[in-house]
């Protein structure tokens, strides 16, 4: 589906506006992760109020698209969307992490039953989607309309799983599964080349046989091109390298790992939200 | 005497009982099972034939996917393919699903209570000549501490088809522990059969004065080992433990009172966290009693027949004569 420029104008909106949620989300719940939520807002919001074949009000829709979330802990991003999307209250995102909360630390589906699965141990969200493509193909056979969408950390590629999980979608040609890594090039302990270099992660991918494209995560209609060229192609399943800026939005949080599973303070949510609100200072914001 | 309301094989005691190996139960179960419903879609990771999986794979390579040497995958695709509304039945050697892929099982599977069945066949230490890596004795430990996880541990090839059956019904995440050896029959196609319920097998008339409880290919090992005190006039009732989880704690408490508290656990596996870990668990909190555990002793497996194995690690039929009049001393 092509992005004109007010639904572009729309989308950024929406992605400031679940940024500062996630920050709010954050500082409420005193832990939990940073970089990746930010960093990841915009396909989130790409994804949830563009691409995906799915109704907020009518959540277990029988033919839904299906987004695994296998890197958990950027949980934050995909419950601030969800809300945005009106799955349930935004009040509710406050509870993040919280005794009762149905926004559990990591994803737990037994507390939000549509959420397609759980997550949080890294390495086992392909696996899922790969399982639900077969599943559908079986079903509905080449011309299955479902897409499956995988959404990937760069740093849980060090889980080897994963590349059992590669092996068996190359093998098995599921041209309904849509793979969107998130290339920030953080993980936990440093700089993913540092701890475990990846690259070259295009080629890697490719000589599993799958589609590969690389892209700017921050661009709107790069990645909706890239998902509607994934959806085109007809013998492979397609991976999407998304290049993301860890911490995007925030320039402090920029591009340092030690924002990976660190929540902000008062003072660097204020700071934050201040920078979310007046667009990194491009306009006064009225909150001030 | 035989429980004669379960309908049990007569020829039971004979040295040439029909000998069949409990995983040829789970291939039949699992070919029925596909024969009865559409969703129900089988996984393998590179042993098909040795986990007789390929009874369904041939039937319905439609809805057979080969994982390949890739045990923590396996377990994962299967937890996707039941969120689409399918029954997925695993299969490996036990010690690698659910042994290498416990963590995948936990989350994927149980923590999703996704109906994945995971069927892991070569349980025991009788897997014999390939040794003590390929021999699960943790498999029923580590499963049966997961939360949402039925544990079934049939006692010959007819109750694992039936075991089969049922879980392909049943909804709910399960482990299926398949031994590898051929296993004399000790029940029939008659004998009743419902996930949850302990089989009384053996039960001479009047007040047991010792209960055996034990699960898998050794039950019919106890049966005997009692059959040989019958003449003596000493009463002991074997109790057929299939589901290790949930366990039938109605019946465990039951024969432990009978018996004045007087409970024999025979299972091929650790002592530790197996069969007699949940009995005793069990009959500590409802009713305290002298328990011995028959089961391997806290080591690794090795090399050798399955008679060798069973008499080198004391979980022969003598072994459990041993154990009867221990405790009634």
């Amino acid at each position: 589906m092509h992005l004109d420029d007010e639904k572009i104008i729309f989308l950024e909106e929406k992605a400031n506006d679940i940024r500062e949620s996630i920050i709010k989300m954050l500082l409420a719940a005193g832990s939990g992760h940073t970089a990746g939520p930010l960093g990841m807002a915009d396909i989130f919001t790409l994804l949830f109020f563009h691409s995906l074949n799915h109704d907020p009000k009518n959540p277990s829709m029988k033919d839904r698209d299906r987004l695994v979330l296998s890197n958990g802990h950027i949980c934050p991003v995909y419950y601030a969307t969800m809300a945005h999307a009106g799955y349930f209250p935004k009040e509710e995102l406050l509870t993040l992490r919280k005794f009762g909360s149905r926004l559990q630390g990591h994803p737990h589906r037994e507390f939000m039953p549509w959420l397609e699965t759980s997550s949080g141990p890294l390495g086992a969200g392909l696996s899922q989607a790969v399982g639900m493509a077969i599943a559908d193909r079986m079903d509905n056979g080449l011309n299955a309309q479902k897409y499956i969408y995988c959404m990937l950390g760069d740093g849980e590629l060090d889980e080897g799983q994963n590349w059992e999980a590669i092996m068996l979608a190359g093998k098995e040609k599921l041209r309904n599964l849509i793979a969107i890594v998130d290339r920030n090039n953080i993980q936990i302990d440093g700089f993913t080349e540092d701890i475990m270099p990846l690259d070259n992660l295009y080629e890697k991918w490719q000589a599993f046989n799958w589609h590969v494209q690389e892209v700017d995560g921050h661009d709107f209609v790069a990645v909706n091109t890239a998902i509607n060229k994934a959806k085109s192609v007809f013998e492979k399943p397609s991976v999407i390298i998304a290049r993301t800026i860890p911490g995007k939005g925030v320039k402090e949080f920029e591009r340092d790992f030690h924002w990976h599973g660190m929540p902000p303070n008062k003072e660097q949510a204020k700071m934050a939200l201040d920078e979310l609100r007046t667009l990194g200072g491009k306009i006064k914001s009225e909150h001030k | 005497m035989l429980n004669p309301k379960l309908k049990l094989n007569p020829k039971v005691w004979n040295d040439d009982v029909e000998q069949v190996p409990i995983r040829k139960g789970f291939g039949e179960g699992l070919l029925a099972a596909g024969e009865l419903d559409k969703n129900v879609v089988a996984l393998c990771a590179d042993l098909t034939e040795s986990t007789m999986m390929h009874l369904f794979s041939k039937k319905f390579p439609e809805r057979f996917v080969e994982i390949g040497v890739a045990e923590q995958n396996l377990a994962s695709v299967a937890s996707g393919m039941a969120a689409m509304g399918k029954i997925p039945f695993i299969s490996s050697y036990a010690m690698f699903s659910p042994g290498r892929n416990w963590e995948q099982i936990r989350t994927t599977i149980a923590y999703n209570d996704r109906a994945v069945i995971i069927a892991g066949s070569h349980a025991g230490i009788s897997v014999g000549p390939d040794g003590g890596t390929h021999q699960a004795i943790e498999d029923i430990a580590i499963t049966r501490v997961i939360s949402n996880m039925m544990v079934i541990s049939p006692c010959d090839a007819i109750e694992a088809k039936k075991a089969t059956l049922a879980l392909a019904k049943a909804g709910k995440p399960a482990y299926l522990r398949l031994a590898r050896e051929k296993t004399g029959i000790i029940t029939t196609e008659e004998t009743p059969f419902e996930l949850g319920r302990a089989n009384l097998v053996y039960s001479p008339d009047g007040i047991a004065h010792v209960g055996i409880i034990a699960t898998g290919a050794l039950v019919r090992h106890a049966m005997l080992a009692a059959h040989s005190f019958e003449k003596k006039g000493i009463r002991v009732k074997v109790l057929n433990i299939h589901t290790i989880k949930p366990l039938d704690v109605e019946a465990v408490v039951a024969l432990a009172k009978e018996t004045g508290g007087k409970i024999i656990t025979v299972e091929e596996h650790q002592k530790i966290g197996g069969l007699g870990g949940a009995v005793a668990e069990t009959l500590s909190e409802h009713f305290p009693s002298k328990i011995i555990r028959i089961g391997v002793d806290d080591v690794f497996g090795q090399s050798g027949t399955p008679e060798q194995l069973i008499k080198y690690y004391h979980l022969d039929v003598d072994d459990i004569k041993k154990a009867i009049t221990k405790i009634l001393s």
